[in-house]
Order: C-alpha cells, then sequence, then structure tokens
C-alpha cells in the first residue's frame, strides 16, 4: 500500500484559477482527483483503493479558507475545516445546529483536517454535514474555468454518491440563508458511541410555532437513512399546521417512514434505522416544544 | 511520473529538509525520513491516534496527511515533548499514575493531552473535557481512568511551577538539552 502512495502525484496549483485550469485539462485523461484535509481520500488509499493516480492539492489555496458573513448569508469557505465551524461565534449564535453537527464530526484530529467542502465532495449519505446544510437550505457554490455556479442543497444529490458537479467544477464555498427567526435547531447524530462514529442515522431540524400555536416552519432533515441525504418532506407536511400534541408526534413518525429507505449494512440494519429516525425525531419535536409529548 | 518533493518543514523546532513522493504519509516520513519513531501506526484509517502529531499546534492523524501538505509546517511529535533525557510533566504525570500500560497509543495521547493543556492554560480540565479531547485515541490496556487523572495531574502540577520536585528538575535538564542541541526548541 505505502509503495502504491509512491507512485501518487499531486499537482500543486499557484491559486484557484491555476487550479480550474490544472483540473479542466485533466478531464480528457487521467482525472485529477481534487484532495482537501485527506481524512477520507487517506482512508481509501491506505486500505489499497486508489480513485485516481494524480491529486489536485488544494490544501493551500487561500480563495476557499475563511467564514464570513455576506449580504445575510454565511458563506462558509470550501476548505473551512470542522474545528473552525464548531468554535465560530457566528455559528454558535445563529446556526447552533450546524456547530452541532461539526462537534460531531468523527474526532478532534479529524476536525483539524476534514473540511465543508470534502465532506460534501465525498457524497456518502452517512456525511456529517448534508442534513444540517439540508434543513438550513445552504447553497453549494461550485467553480470551474466556464465561471460560478450556484446549485442548491436539495439538487445536490442525484443519487448515491452522485453528486451534481461537472468533473472540471471544484466547490468553492458553501452559503446558508438567515436561520429562520424563532425557529428551534436541533442536530442528534446516533452511532456506535458518541466519537469517531459513522453514523446509523442522522437528523436535523428547524421547527417554529406560529402566534396560533401551530406550526408554521417544519423542516426535518436526514442522513444515513436512504441512498443521498434527503428531506422527510412527507413528515414536513405532515407537522405543517398541526398543534403540538403527541397525536401530531404519532402522525409525523408515521409519515417520516414513508420518506426514508433505509437499508442493512455493516452499521446497522434496516429495522433498527426505522425505528432510531422514529424516535429521533420524537426527540427532536419534545425538544422543540414540549407540547408534543402531551395528550 | 511519480515526481518527488524536496519537502521543507520545522520538526520539533528543528528545520528538516527531506526528498520524498508528495503522497508519502507524514507518519512514513516521521518515522522512515526523520528517524522519529515515537509516533506509531495503529490503524492506518485515522480512527485509533496511534499517529497523532500537532501540525501548527493542533492534532492531526499523520496517516492521514500527505508528504506535501506538511510543507512549511510546524510538526511536534512526541519527542518534543521531552527535553533531552527529562521527561515533561505530563509524562511524568503518566509514569506516576500509571497512564501507560503496553505503550502503543501512549505518543499519541501524549501529544493530543499536551495540546489539551496549551488550550486550557492555567486550569484544569474537567474529567469529562479529558475524555472528549482524548476519544480520537484508542487505548485498549488501561481503561481510560488512569490516562485522565494523569492529564489532569500534569494540568494541576503545570498550575503551580514553583513548587516541587517535577519542574525543577526539568528545569535543570532542559539546560543541558539545550546546549547539547545549540539551540532552543520550539513549539512549547
Amino acid at each position: 500500500m505505502r509503495a502504491a502512495l509512491s507512485a501518487l502525484d499531486v499537482a500543486r496549483p499557484r491559486d484557484l484559477g491555476h487550479a480550474l485550469e490544472l483540473l479542466h485539462a485533466s478531464v480528457a485523461g487521467g482525472r485529477l482527483v481534487p484532495l482537501a484535509g485527506g481524512t477520507d481520500l487517506f482512508v481509501m488509499l491506505n486500505s489499497g483503493q486508489v480513485p485516481g493516480r494524480r491529486f489536485l492539492d488544494l490544501w493551500g489555496l487561500r480563495e476557499l479558507r475563511g467564514v464570513r458573513e455576506r449580504d445575510g448569508r454565511l458563506v462558509l469557505g470550501a476548505l473551512t475545516t470542522f474545528s473552525e465551524i464548531r468554535e465560530h461565534a457566528l455559528v454558535r449564535r445563529r446556526y447552533p445546529a450546524l456547530a452541532a453537527a461539526a462537534a460531531e464530526v468523527g474526532v478532534w484530529q479529524i476536525q483539524n483536517r476534514g473540511t465543508l467542502g470534502g465532506n460534501i465532495a465525498n457524497a456518502s449519505p452517512a456525511g456529517d454535514s448534508l442534513p444540517v446544510l439540508l434543513a438550513l437550505e445552504a447553497v453549494v457554490h461550485a467553480r470551474s474555468v466556464r465561471g460560478p455556479r450556484e446549485i442548491p442543497f436539495t439538487s445536490l444529490f442525484r443519487g448515491y454518491r452522485d453528486l451534481a458537479l461537472e468533473p472540471d467544477e471544484l466547490i468553492v464555498a458553501v452559503s446558508v440563508p438567515p436561520a429562520p427567526a424563532r425557529a428551534k435547531q436541533f442536530f442528534r447524530k446516533v452511532g456506535t458511541r458518541r466519537a469517531q462514529s459513522i453514523s446509523k442515522v442522522a437528523l436535523a431540524g428547524l421547527l417554529r410555532l406560529g402566534r396560533d400555536g401551530r406550526v408554521d416552519l417544519a423542516r426535518v432533515a436526514l442522513g444515513s437513512v436512504a441512498p443521498v441525504t434527503l428531506r422527510a418532506g412527507r413528515a414536513e407536511r405532515a407537522l405543517l399546521g398541526a398543534r403540538p400534541s403527541v397525536a401530531a408526534t404519532a402522525a409525523a413518525r408515521a409519515a417520516l417512514l414513508e420518506d426514508i429507505a433505509p437499508i442493512d449494512d455493516i452499521r446497522s440494519d434496516r429495522e433498527y434505522r426505522r425505528r432510531v429516525s422514529g424516535n429521533v425525531l420524537e426527540q427532536f419535536l419534545r425538544a422543540a416544544e414540549p407540547r408534543f409529548a402531551r395528550r | 511520473m511519480s515526481a518527488v518533493l524536496t519537502l521543507d518543514f520545522t520538526v520539533n523546532g528543528k528545520p528538516r529538509r527531506v526528498r520524498v513522493p508528495p503522497m508519502k504519509r507524514l507518519l512514513d516520513v516521521l518515522r522512515a525520513d526523520c528517524g522519529l519513531t515515537g509516533t506509531k501506526e495503529g490503524c492506518g484509517e485515522g480512527e485509533c491516534g496511534a499517529c497523532t502529531v500537532l501540525m501548527d499546534g493542533v492534532p492531526a492523524n499523520s496517516c492521514l496527511v500527505p508528504a506535501v501538505q506538511a510543507v512549511g509546517a510546524k510538526i511536534v511529535t512526541v519527542e518534543g515533548l521531552a527535553r533531552g533525557p527529562a521527561l515533561s510533566v505530563l509524562q511524568r504525570a503518566f509514569v506516576e499514575r500509571g497512564g501507560t500500560q503496553c505503550g502503543m497509543c501512549t505518543p499519541g495521547i501524549l501529544v493530543t493531552a499536551h495540546a489539551l493543556l496549551q488550550r486550557t492554560k492555567g486550569r484544569v480540565p474537567g474529567d469529562d473535557e479529558v475524555r472528549v479531547a482524548l476519544a480520537g485515541n484508542l487505548c485498549r490496556c488501561t481503561g481510560y481512568q488512569k490516562i485522565v487523572d494523569a492529564v489532569r495531574a500534569a494540568a494541576r502540577a503545570a498550575r503551580a511551577p514553583a513548587r516541587g520536585r517535577p519542574a525543577a528538575r526539568t528545569k535543570a535538564k532542559t539546560t543541558r538539552a539545550k546546549a547539547a542541541r545549540g539551540g532552543k526548541r520550539a513549539g512549547r
């Protein structure tokens, strides 16, 4: 395996423009594999899987770093690490679910190297940041030699590990609109242990009650329960307009089972994931509004 | 193809230059090219933390870092914690409290714990805080409690450096180690 590593080559771009040119030129044959913090790629490489012979090292590209606010939106550079996200004051204040998700990525060592752009590009249905970004209606900012392109998170995943990105496009940033005022945010990841596990089920949610006491905003996104990270549209519709109660909770749980399509795999099985998805949904609803536990 | 990279970086305060393939793992560069075998390989997939080193002050799994991304970085390995033959306060606490058994995980744990104590400077972290910080360093021998005890004991000792034997001894040996190396060590 180590012998194989020594045969791999790396292109080291001067800046983002140069990186895009190199990537574009490579598409014709032997496409460069973009490399960020390496926390996914090196796991593959160390296990003997080689996704390509040549890599495009993005780590030094300053244009892809940093967290800032622009026109009310939070803009996170693609190379923003999960440590940066979990410690960022603005993220913690306005997007607590995102900070919570970042804090549950792997462990400290992984959070120091793993990047938001890399987590998205890896496109695993178990990607820890994906449910929150979906629930917050984030937008992925991609760029190629042809120019910039914005891809809403809702249309990012076409199928299992199939990202709506062109082969010569790079993710340069992710932007998140202002979090809906007064909406409660929630994130829960269920794994084998609290740290360093790949999720069996992950759920991100936003919930708000209107003046009439009925739910006027409900967003529920789940990871690890389908080929792609998904919005639970049926559960959301079951919640919208409902008065918080045990009956409303039960209706949302029933609807959720129609949204998800979990499988048996090495980490868990279908039945467990169906049960736990419902439990976590219920936990979210009760945390957001205690009356969801009341008859 | 397989180009070779001239890698300049700092290891335990000392500038180093090695010629290595760009995707060679930092772990292998440290062990094979720098002769620093304190850093261990455990799982080789970022789970166990035996290969933990500091990169620019924060813990990273060196089995997941390509050499090319260590260019210009300040690396600290377990060898950088001791000053010559004198153990650091943290290392001494591990010895005194039984925080090490077989020793395979110990270098990585020391490096992560060192980074934690840098962050909490002047404060003794609670059990939970130590456990969360060390969640990426697996130990199959100790059951962790003695590791947590050792880290907290080191934090207490570091808070009162003027008193007690360990600090005084560390200082005396440091002077000798510095003289032997002809320079000052960074990263501490």
